[in-house]
């Protein structure tokens, strides 16, 4: 896994084993701030929560990364069938975070969790939104912060 | 100290005075030390074949007793004549033994019996960056102290109502006090200022709670080593990321299992790190992540690098310092600064290739009896 992950594909296991490779994956890929996950159930039911703890260190800083919250939002709209909404918010979040100019200090990029929502939210609604006047102003309002 | 001074101290306090640092067996027959040699499956028996040529060209005094353990039989009077072996000659330098898994359960693995039946409770791993090696993560010094004879791998398993299985991991105070010991005794010894005791308490109380508490009462007979300890899954999530921060760690069966390969990837792979398993009376070294290497088994391509610095280590243990040290600067030369590198190392050379390299470099060194 840490010599050649790209072999890997769908990887099924018991639960200790699975508690510390998704971990150990959760580290390859960027860390516990962009690692979704989904917990399913025999009976339809389901959870989706981010990898992460409380992280009771930060709290109140405005320093979380929210992409896990919001990459598991996307898992639970697939999971519910609303495939448009969870399309329009994955790319807007995965453009984001392309674009390498609004990252979180996880990340190595030095905005805030505030910044990083406002962002997503404009690729979002520049991409999506009809009111055009709207992404505008969001834009502007923006480039006032940074 | 005196008898009555080790009676009137606590149970866990005496317990850590009785164990012994290894001792290495006397040399015998002349100033030369016989050495069990168990070639294993897979690329065990030419890596064999690797060390004993190599040590006859270096004119190191130690004689193999070869005992071959065929894996595959179920009758246990192979590996009951290598443990006999072993018992004799105090040392052992060994190959993997395969485990197929599609045996009956009755079947247990070799490679735990020896294990076991010796008492070899300490796996030591040392996993250091090479610089001739290309890796994502530089500058990486962890050593691995791992328990060797219980926790997951007590092979107790049952299965009471059909398709529900019951596996026991067997976590003791006694064997937690010595493990920890000997982390920390390793850490004084080698200059470490930090052990991390990895667990997972937080969902087995008992089990790895009593390790951790063990590990804390010997903490506390070492002040100037830092200690701290770290759940399994943020541990591998820390390794694959800042892995810089560790520096000793110590662990039960399964984890150490987990976080020794993990590292071994770390520094360059399977091939690259030796493994010692340590007992009161006993040692027997081995490649670090006991591959068998079924699949590239007599095509010349494996990496002789591990069996080869397993042999090194197996040397420092008979006190063979000289000899030892002249075959690691040779190994490391040939990997840092000649850079023939095997196929796993993204190289081209051969395994003969590599270890034809090795024996020049030893031979530039100058003349190798006597003056050792």
């Amino acid at each position: 896994m840490v010599q050649v992950p790209t072999q890997f594909d769908v990887l099924v296991m018991p639960n200790l084993y699975g508690d510390i490779l998704s971990d150990l994956c959760a580290g390859l890929v960027g860390g516990l701030g962009v690692t979704p996950s989904g917990k399913i159930g025999a009976n339809g039911a389901a959870i989706f929560e981010s990898v992460h703890g409380t992280a009771p260190d930060i709290v109140g800083l405005d320093l979380a990364n929210q992409t896990a919250m919001l990459l598991s939002t996307i898992m639970m709209l697939r999971h519910i069938s609303l495939h448009d909404y969870r399309n329009k918010i994955r790319t807007a979040c995965l453009d984001t975070i392309r674009d390498k100019k609004v990252l979180t200090e996880d990340l190595r990029g030095k905005s805030k969790l505030y910044l990083l929502s406002c962002a997503k939210n404009a690729v979002l609604m520049s991409r999506y939104c009809s009111y055009s006047s709207f992404s505008t102003d969001l834009r502007s309002y923006l480039a006032m912060l940074a | 100290m005196t008898a009555r001074c080790v009676r009137t101290l606590s149970g866990s306090l005496q317990l850590l005075l009785r164990n012994r640092w290894p001792k290495p067996p006397p040399a015998q027959y002349g100033g030369r030390h016989t050495v069990t040699l168990i070639p294993g499956d897979g690329i065990g028996p030419e890596l064999a074949n690797h060390v004993r040529e190599l040590f006859r060209f270096c004119c190191v005094p130690v004689d193999f007793e070869v005992v071959n353990v065929d894996s595959t039989m179920d009758s246990e009077d192979d590996i009951n004549n290598a443990i006999m072996a072993i018992r004799r000659n105090g040392v052992a330098l060994k190959g993997n033994l395969e485990t197929n898994h599609n045996l009956p359960p009755s079947y247990k693995s070799r490679n735990n019996l020896l294990r076991t039946t010796l008492d070899l409770y300490a796996n030591v791993m040392h996993c250091q960056s090479l610089p001739g090696v290309r890796t994502r993560h530089r500058n990486i010094d962890i050593m691995i102290i791992r328990e060797n004879t219980e926790g997951e791998y007590s092979s107790l398993e049952h299965e009471n109502v059909p398709g529900v299985v019951e596996c026991l991991k067997i976590i003791t105070r006694t064997k937690s006090l010595r493990i920890a010991d000997y982390a920390f005794r390793t850490a004084r010894e080698k200059g470490r200022t930090r052990v991390t005791a990895v667990h997972k308490a937080n969902i087995m109380k008992l089990g790895d709670g009593l390790f951790l508490e063990c590990c804390k009462e010997v903490a506390g007979g070492y002040p100037e080593i830092t200690f701290d300890s770290m759940i399994v899954d943020n541990t591998t999530m820390q390794l694959v990321s800042r892995p810089q921060q560790f520096d000793v760690m110590v662990m039960p069966n399964l984890y150490g299992n987990v976080v020794s390969n993990v590292c071994t990837g770390l520094v360059g792979g399977p091939g690259l790190v030796p493994g010692a398993n340590y007992g009161e009376d006993y040692a027997v070294f081995e490649t670090g992540t006991r591959n068998t290497g079924k699949s590239i088994a007599n095509t010349n391509t494996a990496n002789p690098t591990a069996m080869l610095l397993a042999s090194c280590l197996l040397l420092d243990h008979l006190k063979l310092h000289a000899y030892a040290n002249m075959i690691r600067r040779a190994i490391l030369s040939t990997v840092t600064e000649t850079r023939l590198h095997t196929a796993d190392l993204g190289g081209q050379g051969s395994t003969s290739e590599v270890v034809q390299s090795i024996m020049k470099a030893v031979e530039s060194t100058g003349p190798r009896t006597l003056s050792l």
